[in-house]
């Protein structure tokens, strides 16, 4: 017995099946940067260390330059999930919430994509 | 007249009238680090942009404010990982004993310290 009234029916409308979409692409998400988080923070950090020279000398290595772009891109999306929260829990004018979340989308979008250039810019050009 | 009463009944607790405790504090320190990473990051790429000589160098000032906030993007980035472990093992569904939730709280700040000291004594040494 499905809960949904005679036009409803007919019109084949009804769940979109993505319910808990968000949620559950957040949990990916987090699983995937429990794994990339060490992978990545510790040579990057023991490279800026030595500044840019030691950045470019990292991320000539394909393993790290594959580690970087997916801890950069995961990280991008996971941030724009979780500030998306943070935004529908707090903010409650409709185009306070409108602007806020077109700016996480296109804060995180463009972050991300330039961390992800960068280090194939340095792997490329090595 | 379902709405009769709309903005005029009794409202749940609010969140500052509880008495602060170990799982309520931890919890709003797992979004707060979670939403100020958003600056460590942007202060990462900033970094990856320098080095792969996209954007030039900016002024030494710069560089100090950008060392800044990654020092405390450490230690919030070791903190929102240990908590954000925590609330996997939750959403699996374990984990909801006091016992549990006391000593895995001290186990996450034991760690996000030692990950945090090790992350600064690679970066500097």
């Amino acid at each position: 017995m499905r809960y949904l009234t005679d036009r409803q029916r007919v019109e084949g409308l009804g769940s979109a099946k993505e319910g808990v979409g968000h949620w559950w692409t957040h949990r990916i998400t987090s699983v995937a940067l429990v794994i990339l988080t060490p992978f990545f923070v510790f040579p990057y950090a023991n490279a800026i260390g030595h500044g840019a020279e030691g950045l470019q000398a990292l991320y000539a290595s394909p393993f790290h330059a594959i580690v970087g772009v997916l801890f950069v891109l995961v990280t991008a999306h996971h941030l724009m999930q979780g500030l998306q929260v943070v935004i529908e829990d707090y903010v409650h004018n409709t185009l306070q919430r409108t602007v806020a979340m077109l700016a996480n989308t296109l804060f995180c979008g463009a972050v991300g994509i330039a961390g992800a250039f960068a280090i194939l810019k340095i792997a490329f050009t090595a | 007249m379902a709405d009769v009463n709309r903005g005029n009944r009794p409202l749940s607790p609010h969140l500052t009238i509880y008495r602060p405790q170990v799982n309520s504090i931890m919890s709003i320190f797992h979004r707060i680090t979670g939403a100020g990473l958003a600056v460590g990051f942007l202060a990462l790429v900033i970094t990856l942009l320098h080095a792969s000589g996209t954007v030039e160098a900016a002024r030494p000032s710069g560089w100090w404010l950008l060392a800044l906030i990654l020092f405390f993007a450490v230690i919030g980035l070791w903190y929102h990982f240990g908590t954000g472990i925590r609330h996997l093992i939750w959403d699996m569904g374990h984990g909801f004993d006091m016992e549990f939730i006391k000593n895995s709280s001290i186990a996450i700040a034991a760690v996000a310290g030692v990950l945090s000291l090790i992350t600064l004594f690679v970066a500097i040494f």
